[in-house]
Formats: structure tokens, C-alpha cells, sequence
């Protein structure tokens, strides 16, 4: 593929391709549905450019794999969908811990369990609270087309990198399976931090370990205060949203991913039959863009949050406005996605209601 | 006078923390004056457990990186598989191998991973204060097996590196045992021969070591070690059991 | 003959785990009538007829004996 270029792609080929182009060197994965076409993609062209593609025994295996990877010094990846991302929290527990980088791409489906297949927003939580056990916190980034599935994959390897963490992508089966014009670029060199703690045979220099176990109270909590540390200073740098025909909108719908596509087409319609509706879209779940949605407070009185569940990111909208505008919710679980008409409706309800 | 036998190079100055007449010490001391004798430090990468031996990084000079309770062959396959000119082993006890890594450590073998796992076998979980292990032999006393391991009721001891052995992916596969000096020895011949497996990228090498736990076999170290030949070499028999000498087309 | 040697032990590192003294072919190591800061008795040479065999040696787990061979 050259330099730069405009191509139909599909979302999971966009994430595999940015991957390879963000100098990813091995892959570690496990087959679910509906993230296969990552796994196969990254079968192909891991091949191409000479580098790892290894089908793990289970998630658990794949994550630990990637931990490997990152403790070796090299860009690693994984990928899976819900159930399969319940099985690797122990290992981004661990990577948090010990502060390696990684990039983790999460299709969601519909669950909980075994659930279905069908595109789901249920795992906002899982993603957006760590996940697995201990006092950590993962950036996670929401896409919502395949240019930013494209762009935000690339990226989150320096993010991973300049921040020694785990990086989440979180789309869902609609993300991974739907094909849009998209411009293929390669990555921009950057300047990232030395990575001055890898391990690749202590060649004279004294030998280094990586570990998560701190015994000592007292150092296990300096650690903690470290990583919130860290953590703090992502909250102001990395939060990142789209704000769409809110400057005058007396009505906000704040929805993330397929969900906030569904919801643009939603505030189209009613825009045309002259309601004054915006769409404010976080693209970084964790950190979520809170002070941004502080500050729409003083424009729109009225927050409808719309969500593929039966609502979790709310929980993020809620705290961020405490109690400033009223905060509606809507959401449609297990995997339906609801047509731009009905969020429309759902709308003009509240437009009603609220006598707006 | 000449010194014939002292501390191993690799291994800091740091005292062990394992209970009198662990095996884990000597294991640890074997495997350091091996690195030492083939001049690995500088290219050696070891993986230890949760187990016991969690803390062996604070013994060994050389890089080390902690895995999740059984995770250590998935963690030393992305090793290997980034970094092929380094030389990884992973370092197990029986529950951390047979017990929740079993999927992992079969899979690595089975890949014919170009990795090396030590694997301690003292039939019982050291580290979190003696429960039955996959490896606990039938009558053994445990803290979950109070009335002596039952097949019946907890099946039966779990040989994983004879399972191993018949993988094709395996190349170096052996039992040893730290009963005597000359086991002692051997042992550490073994540990040599499955490096040097991994040098000649062969495949997949196992060594299985029976080692004493006296703390939880709940007898005294002289006694742990007598129980080790008597009891525990009729359960799991020493030997070679699979020894690969060329590499196997792809 | 058998060669000569000698051995020394850190006592300090010793656990008394008696091991040396078991596998010991000439009876040259006993228990101290001392205790250590760990509050072990530990391992003493005797100093006497050591073949330096280092039997002792591979067998203590704290490497805490050294084995010299003239
Ligand atoms: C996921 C998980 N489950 C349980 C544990 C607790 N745990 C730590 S070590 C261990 C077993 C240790 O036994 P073994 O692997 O035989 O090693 P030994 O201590 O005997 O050397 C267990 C159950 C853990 N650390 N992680
Ligand atoms: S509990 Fe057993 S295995 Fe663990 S250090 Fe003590 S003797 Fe060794
Ligand atoms: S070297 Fe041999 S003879 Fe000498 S003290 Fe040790 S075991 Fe005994
Ligand atoms: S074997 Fe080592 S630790 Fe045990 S008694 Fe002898 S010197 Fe002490």
C-alpha cells in the first residue's frame, strides 16, 4: 500500500492496518465473533512485513502474550469482544500494574454471558472502571467512523507508550464490520520517552525485573499514588469529544460510538423541523471529557443520554453536570441498533415534555 | 588451596527467604551456576510464578519479569517470539504448571515454543500454605485433602511432563530429582541440556524437578528428603523422557 | 589417596537444615552448641579429614558453604 491514500475499508482491516502502520510488532488473539476479521487481517499482513501473528490457546494466554511482548520492548497488540475481554482484566491488571504498554481493541456484543453477536454498548463499565481488580485506570477511545477507528488505533500505541499503559480501543460489531472511504497515512514520528526498562538480557548493564508484588504497605501505596499520579495527568491531556450543532441547542443527546453516528442522523432530522438540537460525543470514554460537558451546562438545559445498554456512560454524564441540567436517558440493550427515526421521536418527546 | 565450590556469579548476594531445606534454594543455585557456566547473563530472561519462588528475581542477577499464577509460558512465548536471540525460561511450581497454567504450558510445548520451563514439583501449594496440588499423590495429607488425596474424590495425581512428552512440539523433556548430591547433579545437567535445546532452537524443553517441601509435608528437612526418593520418585519416575537431537522440518 | 580440602560456613546463612551433615561422607560437620542471629544452631566444620567432595556443598540450600581443595 503507498504513503497516503484515500480506500473503501472495512473497520476491522482500518484497525489492523493502523496497527502495522503504528510499527505494531506482534499480534496475540483469540477467535470471537464479531472481531474475527481483525485476527485474520492481522494473519495476512503480520506475514507481509515479517512480523508476529500467533493464534493464543484463549485470551488469557493472548493478553499474557502481549505482556510478554511489551516487557521485550516491542509494540504488541490484542484483540477480542466481550466474553473475551472478560478473560484478559487479569492481564491489563497486570499490565497497569507493572506499566507496561499495550493496545487492547474490545468489539463489543450484546451480553451479559455468552449474549449475541449484535453490536452492544454493555461493557462501558467493564472498560471504563478498569475492569479487572485493583485501584487502575485504562484510556479507552470510542470511534465512531473508520477514519478515527483508523487514527485512534494508530495513536493509542504512543499513548501506550508515552504513558507506560494499557490502551483500550472500544467499538462494536457495527464498528468492526462497516466499510467507509478512508485515508490511509502512515504514522508520525514522534518523541517518546526512552524505554529504559525493558528486558532483553542484562548485556553490561545491571539486570532489571519487572514485577507487580509489592509486599511493603507502604511502598504498594506510593505505587498507587504514582499511578494516580499519572493517571491525573491523563484526565487533563488526553480527553477528546466531537460537539455537533450544539452552539445554540437547547436539547444536547450525548452518545458514544455507533450509538452517537445513530444519534447525529437523529439530530439531522429534527434540525430540519426546526428543533435546536445538538450531539456532544466523548471520544475518550476514560478519561471522559467531563469539564466539556460541565461547560455545555451553560448553554442547554436539557441532556439526553443515549446509549446501546441500559446505561452506564449516564453514570459519567450525571457526575459531570451534578445537578446542574436535567439528565434523560434512553438506551436499547442486547444488541438492537434503534434507527435515527426512533431516537428522533425519542427527542421530539422530551422536546415536548420539557416544553422546549 | 584452590576453591572449588562457591556462590554462583548470577546470583545476588541477597539470603534466600525459603524455609530450611527447601528445594526452591537449591534449584535456584543449580539453575544460576548453569547461566554462569554457559555465559548467558547477558541474554537470559527468566519468568518466575506466583508460587513460592515469586520473589526468585530478588536472588537472580539476570532480567527477570513476574507472570500471573500460571501464565509464565504465555508471558515467555511473547518474550521469545519478540525477542528470538534471547534465551527464556520460565521457573513453576506444580500448581502454577499443572493447575491453572496447564492450557498455557501445553500450548507452548505443543507450539513447539523455543522456551525452557523449570518445573518444581513438591507435590503440594508451598506458598499459600499447603493445599492439595494437582501433583499431591494419593494418601498425602494436605490442608484440603485432610484424609489423605482420594481418587475417588480428588482424582489422581497429575503427570503433566509424561503428558508433555508425547507432544510433538516438545524436544527436551526429563524428570530429576534433589534427593541426593548425585540427583542434585544430575539435575543440573538437565537444566544445561534443555538450554542448550533452546540455543539449538529445537523446541519446547521441560525439566520436571522433585523438591522437597519439609515446611508443608510437615516433617523435618532430613526427613523431607528421604520422602522425596521414597515416596514421591516411585510416584513420578526420573528420567529422559523425550530428547529431540535435530530440528524438525516446518 | 583421597585428596584434602577444607570448608567453610557462613553461619549466618545457615538454617540448619542439617543436609551437610547428612550427606557429609566423613562426619567433618556437626550442629553448634552457639545459636546464629537467626536463632539457629548452626553448622560447624570439625576440623578435620575433609576430602573436599563438596557433597555438602551442593546439597546446602543456603549457599552458605564454601569448599576449598589443596
Ligand atoms: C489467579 C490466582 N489464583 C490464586 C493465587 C494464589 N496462589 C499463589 S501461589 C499458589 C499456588 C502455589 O503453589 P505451586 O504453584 O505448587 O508453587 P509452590 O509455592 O509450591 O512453589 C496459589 C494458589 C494467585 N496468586 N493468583
Ligand atoms: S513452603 Fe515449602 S516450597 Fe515454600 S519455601 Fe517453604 S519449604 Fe519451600
Ligand atoms: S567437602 Fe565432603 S568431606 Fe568435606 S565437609 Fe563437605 S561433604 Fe564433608
Ligand atoms: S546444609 Fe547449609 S543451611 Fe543446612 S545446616 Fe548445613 S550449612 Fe546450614
Amino acid at each position: 500500500m503507498n504513503k497516503r491514500e484515500t480506500i473503501l475499508m472495512k473497520g476491522a482491516d482500518a484497525i489492523g492496518e493502523a496497527a502495522v502502520r503504528a510499527g505494531c510488532s506482534c499480534y496475540f488473539g483469540y477467535p470471537i465473533t464479531p472481531q474475527n476479521e481483525i485476527p485474520e487481517y492481522m494473519s495476512r499482513r503480520m506475514d507481509e512485513v515479517g512480523r508476529v501473528f500467533l493464534q493464543g490457546e484463549s485470551e488469557i494466554a493472548s493478553i499474557n502474550m502481549v505482556l510478554g511482548a511489551a516487557a521485550a520492548g516491542v509494540r504488541a497488540m490484542t484483540s477480542s469482544s466481550s466474553p473475551g475481554i472478560s478473560l484478559k482484566q487479569e492481564g491489563l491488571s497486570f499490565l497497569a500494574a507493572m506499566e507496561l504498554p499495550a493496545v487492547i481493541i474490545n468489539i463489543n456484543r450484546g451480553g451479559p454471558g455468552l449474549g449475541n453477536i449484535a453490536p452492544s454498548q454493555g461493557d462501558y463499565y467493564q472498560a471504563t472502571r478498569g475492569g479487572g481488580h485493583g485501584d487502575y485506570r485504562m484510556p479507552v477511545y470510542a470511534p465512531a467512523t473508520i477514519q478515527e477507528l483508523y487514527d485512534f488505533t494508530m495513536e493509542s500505541f504512543d499513548v501506550a507508550d508515552i504513558y507506560r499503559t494499557p490502551v483500550m480501543i472500544l467499538g462494536d460489531g457495527m464498528m468492526g464490520q462497516l466499510v467507509e472511504p478512508i485515508i490511509v497515512h502512515e504514522r508520525e514520528e514522534i518523541d517518546l520517552p526512552p524505554k529504559d526498562y525493558i528486558l532483553n538480557g542484562a548485556q553490561e548493564r545491571p539486570s532489571r525485573i519487572i514485577k507487580s508484588l509489592i509486599l511493603d504497605t507502604r511502598e504498594m501505596e506510593e505505587h498507587n499514588w504514582k499511578l494516580k499520579r499519572k493517571y491525573d495527568l491523563m484526565r487533563t491531556l488526553l480527553p477528546r469529544y466531537e460537539e455537533f450543532m450544539t452552539d445554540d441547542a437547547k436539547l444536547v443527546i450525548i452518545a458514544y460510538g455507533t450509538a452517537a453516528r445513530i444519534a447525529k442522523g437523529a439530530v439531522k432530522r429534527v434540525r430540519s423541523n426546526g428543533l435546536k438540537v445538538g450531539l456532544f460525543r466523548p471520544i475518550t470514554v476514560w478519561p471522559f471529557p467531563d469539564e466539556a460537558v460541565l461547560s455545555l451546562t451553560k448553554k442547554s438545559k436539557v441532556f439526553l443520554v443515549f446509549e446501546m445498554s441500559t446505561g452506564q456512560m449516564v453514570d459519567d454524564v450525571r457526575l459531570a453536570v451534578s445537578g446542574r441540567v436535567d439528565c434523560e436517558f434512553y438506551g436499547r440493550p442486547g444488541g438492537i441498533i434503534p434507527s435515527p427515526q426512533e431516537i428522533s421521536r425519542i427527542i421530539e418527546r422530551y422536546w415536548m415534555q420539557k416544553e422546549l | 588451596m584452590k576453591k572449588i565450590f562457591s556462590r554462583p556469579e548470577c546470583l545476588k548476594p541477597t539470603p534466600f527467604h525459603y524455609c530450611p531445606g527447601c528445594g526452591h534454594s537449591i534449584l535456584h543455585r543449580l539453575v544460576a551456576e548453569v547461566i554462569d557456566e554457559m555465559n548467558l547473563r547477558g541474554r537470559i530472561i527468566g519468568i518466575p510464578p506466583a508460587g513460592c519462588a515469586v520473589l526468585a528475581y530478588d536472588y537472580f542477577d539476570i532480567d527477570m519479569c513476574e507472570a500471573a499464577h500460571g501464565r509464565g509460558c504465555a508471558v515467555a512465548t511473547g518474550f521469545k517470539r519478540s525477542r528470538p536471540e534471547c534465551i527464556i525460561f520460565t521457573y513453576q511450581g506444580d500448581g502454577d504448571m499443572a493447575a491453572i497454567g496447564t492450557a498455557e504450558t501445553l500450548h507452548a510445548a505443543n507450539r513447539g515454543e523455543n522456551i525452557t520451563s523449570i518445573f518444581v514439583n513438591n507435590a503440594v501449594y508451598g506458598m499459600t500454605g499447603g493445599q492439595m496440588a494437582p501433583t499431591t499423590i494419593l494418601g498425602q495429607k494436605t490442608t484440603t485433602s485432610p484424609f489423605g488425596r482420594r481418587s475417588n474424590v480428588e482424582g489422581y495425581p497429575l503427570k503433566i511432563t509424561e503428558i508433555i512428552s508425547t507432544l510433538p512440539g516438545a524436544a527436551y523433556v526429563a524428570r530429576t530429582s534433589l534427593a541426593t548430591p548425585a540427583k542434585v547433579m544430575a539435575t543440573k545437567k538437565t537444566i544445561k541440556k534443555a538450554f542448550e535445546t533452546q540455543l539449538a532452537g529445537l523446541g519446547y524443553s521441560l525439566v520436571e524437578v522433585l523438591s522437597p517441601c519439609p515446611t508443608n509435608w510437615k516433617i523435618s528437612s532430613i526427613e523431607s528428603f528421604k520422602y522425596l526418593e521414597e515416596r514421591l520418585e516411585l510416584e513420578y519416575p526420573l528420567g529422559v523422557m523425550k530428547e529431540v537431537t535435530t530440528e524438525k522440518g516446518s | 589417596m583421597a585428596a584434602k580440602g577444607t570448608i567453610t560456613i557462613d553461619q549466618e546463612l545457615c538454617k540448619g537444615c542439617e543436609l551437610c551433615i547428612t550427606f557429609c561422607p566423613e562426619d567433618a560437620i556437626r550442629i553448634a552448641d552457639g545459636l546464629n542471629a537467626r536463632g539457629v544452631h548452626p553448622a560447624e566444620y570439625v576440623k578435620q579429614h575433609c576430602r573436599a567432595c563438596t557433597l555438602c556443598a551442593v546439597m546446602c540450600p543456603e549457599i552458605a558453604i564454601e569448599v576449598y581443595r589443596e
